[in-house]
């Protein structure tokens, strides 16, 4: 009983971390440029495609790791200067459309290179699961959370104690003021783009072993971690933590539990639930709006 | 002003009819009559997502849902239990609309993208009742669904009408009968922008503040208007299930809502023509990209993509006005 209620937790815990890290990016570049960036989830999906081949080419895993990651930099700062850049003056509600389109656009083009099968990566180190109390713990999920929250503290050591930090926060409180006291707000977006995208790639590394990876798993991991910024409060850092690892848990449980057809269904009525009663989201800051 | 407006309007509506009744003078084979009837049905439907998101100014992220509920409440009804079509698409219009308002109305007085995260979770949370209850509507496999009646009369692809003395094939039959449905569409919807309800919708799009300073209740003119562009949708799915004989959940799914919402932004958002020319063109693409096999993603991805990169404003906004421009600067005037 126990033993299963525990194994339980220690899935959504883990695919919850993951939820956490895609939510601290989508917030990041929601926070920047009121853009919501349907494309997040393909920067997990390079992260985890991009790690398996090149390991396949003979690549050692580390050096695998680090080349994913930057070239999933180098795909959030082209995102951020090639496509949304230039249609600066264009509504929120086109970029939204121009995210979508980069991310069908990655996806056929990761599609055409690395084809449609399942890829499977190693865990990084042993195979052997670890016994708790009578639940069986995957030793990948240790690297996701571990990995999860040296990037929640690098994160915050980011946003509260350096200069860079400092400025993506205040273009995101005020662009016009930011760019009075000498922000360059453009490369302040561009920042936020490339984080964002570092995040989603490790994200998309770390799970990969768990999850498998293969050209759309970007799409799902990609709304549930929507899902979990939109439940914590989009926007809100913090929120993007607490949403995502209370919707893996949810999640989880709804499997176990209820049926593991509607877990899914479970994760989006949360969502509704959040809205209707805590509309700002658990973690979203009350907005007054000076006309 | 208003009067130019309307004279506006009107000229679109001849102009989508003389277009809708002359295309069969240039296809005739089944194929073709089957791919137009099927875009004039999704035309409706983005008509109608087009009066929340060009006149609230707030997009939904689950309009599929809605199509889906129309189509799939239809099915259910006239295949197990004998209804006709036409009370069975109004009860399930009815009923979409109540599910809009009661997820409508509390979240509209929000202000932000809430509804496109509420509306987001409806549509996943439909397609998965859709992909799971099989009993009802056949799983993933989908059900299939009889031919449109009214009194006891049959529109069927197969069937043999005549109009005017004239015979006429079941696929240019439903062809026409789309049609005429899409141009009522968008008289409809032309008909509420002109309306007092209308004016208040743009007030809204415009300023929310000012509009609701001067006493409009934006709140409940944003609810009413997701409610009659999910009730379009609903309508819709259920015409478009009749037509296709045979659905599956795919009409419920998230992509295909997005599909909807993007028909609207390429097209230019709250131009009742642009927005079914984006049907048009977001129908037609995968049929030309196909021949490129591999490559039809990419090539979607970016060709939507630079689109709205280079036309902001869309396909139909983007080209009247490089005509006006063009035609002021040859009348040598600064108007």
């Amino acid at each position: 009983m126990f033993s299963e209620f525990l194994q339980y937790l220690f899935t959504g815990i883990t695919i919850g971390a993951t939820y956490a890290l895609i939510a601290l990016g989508f917030t990041l570049i929601y926070n920047a440029s009121h853009v919501i960036n349907f494309a997040q989830g393909e920067f997990l999906m390079i992260g985890g495609m991009a790690t398996v081949s090149l390991t396949a080419m003979g690549v050692p895993m580390l050096l695998a790791i680090v080349l994913a990651v930057v070239l999933a930099g180098v795909l959030g700062i082209a995102l951020q200067r090639l496509a949304i850049a230039p249609a600066k003056n264009a509504d929120v509600v086109t970029l939204i459309i121009i995210t979508i389109g980069a991310s069908i656009f990655i996806r056929g083009l990761a599609q055409l290179v690395w084809g449609k099968e399942y890829h499977v990566m190693p865990n990084f180190s042993s195979e052997e699961p670890i016994q708790i109390f009578g639940a069986v713990l995957n030793s990948q999920s240790l690297w996701v959370l571990g990995v999860g929250a040296v990037l929640v503290a690098v994160l915050v050591y980011f946003f509260t104690r350096t200069l860079t930090g400092k400025a993506i926060l205040a273009t995101s409180m005020n662009k016009d003021a930011a760019r009075l006291v000498g922000i360059r707000t453009q490369v302040v977006l561009m920042l936020a783009f490339m984080v964002s995208a570092l995040l989603g790639s490790v994200a998309g590394i770390v799970v990969a072993p768990i999850t498998f990876t293969s050209y759309d798993i970007g799409i799902i991991l990609g709304l549930k971690g929507f899902v979990a910024a939109a439940i914590g409060g989009l926007g809100s850092g913090m929120g993007a933590v607490v949403g995502g690892l209370a919707l893996g848990v949810v999640e989880a449980m709804a499997a176990g539990y209820l049926s593991s057809d509607y877990k899914d269904a479970v994760a989006f009525s949360m969502i509704l639930v959040v809205l209707f009663f805590m509309p700002r989201g658990l973690f979203g800051a009350k907005v007054v709006e000076r006309v | 002003m208003m009067a130019q407006f309307s004279q506006f309007r009107l000229k679109g509506l001849v102009f989508l009819a003389i277009v809708v009744f002359a295309l069969p003078l240039f296809i005739s084979n089944p194929f073709h009559y089957g791919l137009a009837t099927q875009i004039a049905l999704i035309a409706g439907a983005v008509v109608g997502l087009n009066l929340l998101v060009g006149f609230a100014g707030q997009i939904s992220l689950g309009h599929a849902g809605f199509f889906g509920i129309g189509a799939y409440f239809s099915a259910i009804m006239t295949s197990n239990y004998g209804w006709s079509a036409i009370p069975a698409l109004v009860v399930g219009a009815i009923g979409v609309a109540i599910i809009a308002w009661t997820v409508g109305r509390p979240i509209l007085r929000l202000k932000g993208h809430y509804l496109s995260m509420a509306t987001l979770a409806v549509g996943f949370i439909i397609a998965i009742i859709l992909n799971n209850e099989r009993e009802l509507t056949g799983g993933p496999d989908g059900m299939p669904m009889p031919a449109f009646d009214v009194f006891g009369w049959e529109l069927s692809v197969f069937g043999q009408y005549s109009l005017f003395g004239m015979d006429i094939s079941g696929d240019l039959a439903w062809y026409l009968f789309a049609g005429v449905i899409l141009l009522a569409a968008v008289w409809l919807a032309q008909n509420l922008i002109d309306s007092p309800i209308g004016r208040a919708l743009r007030s809204v799009h415009g300023s929310e503040v000012a509009a609701s300073v001067v006493g409009v209740n934006t709140a409940k003119y944003k609810s009413l208007v997701f409610v009659i562009s999910a009730v379009y949708a609903s309508v819709m799915g259920a015409l478009y299930g009749h037509f296709q004989g045979f659905i599956t959940p795919s009409i419920a799914s998230f992509d295909f809502s997005i599909l909807l919402i993007t028909m609207v932004v390429l097209g230019g958002m709250g131009s009742t023509i642009g927005v079914i020319i984006g049907a048009v063109v977001l129908e037609l693409l995968p049929q030309v990209l196909a021949d490129f096999q591999e490559m039809e993603m990419m090539l979607f991805g970016l060709i939507l993509m630079l689109t709205m990169i280079f036309m902001p404003k869309g396909l139909l906004p983007t080209a009247a006005n490089y005509l006006n421009k063009r035609r002021s600067k040859s009348a040598g005037g600064d108007a």
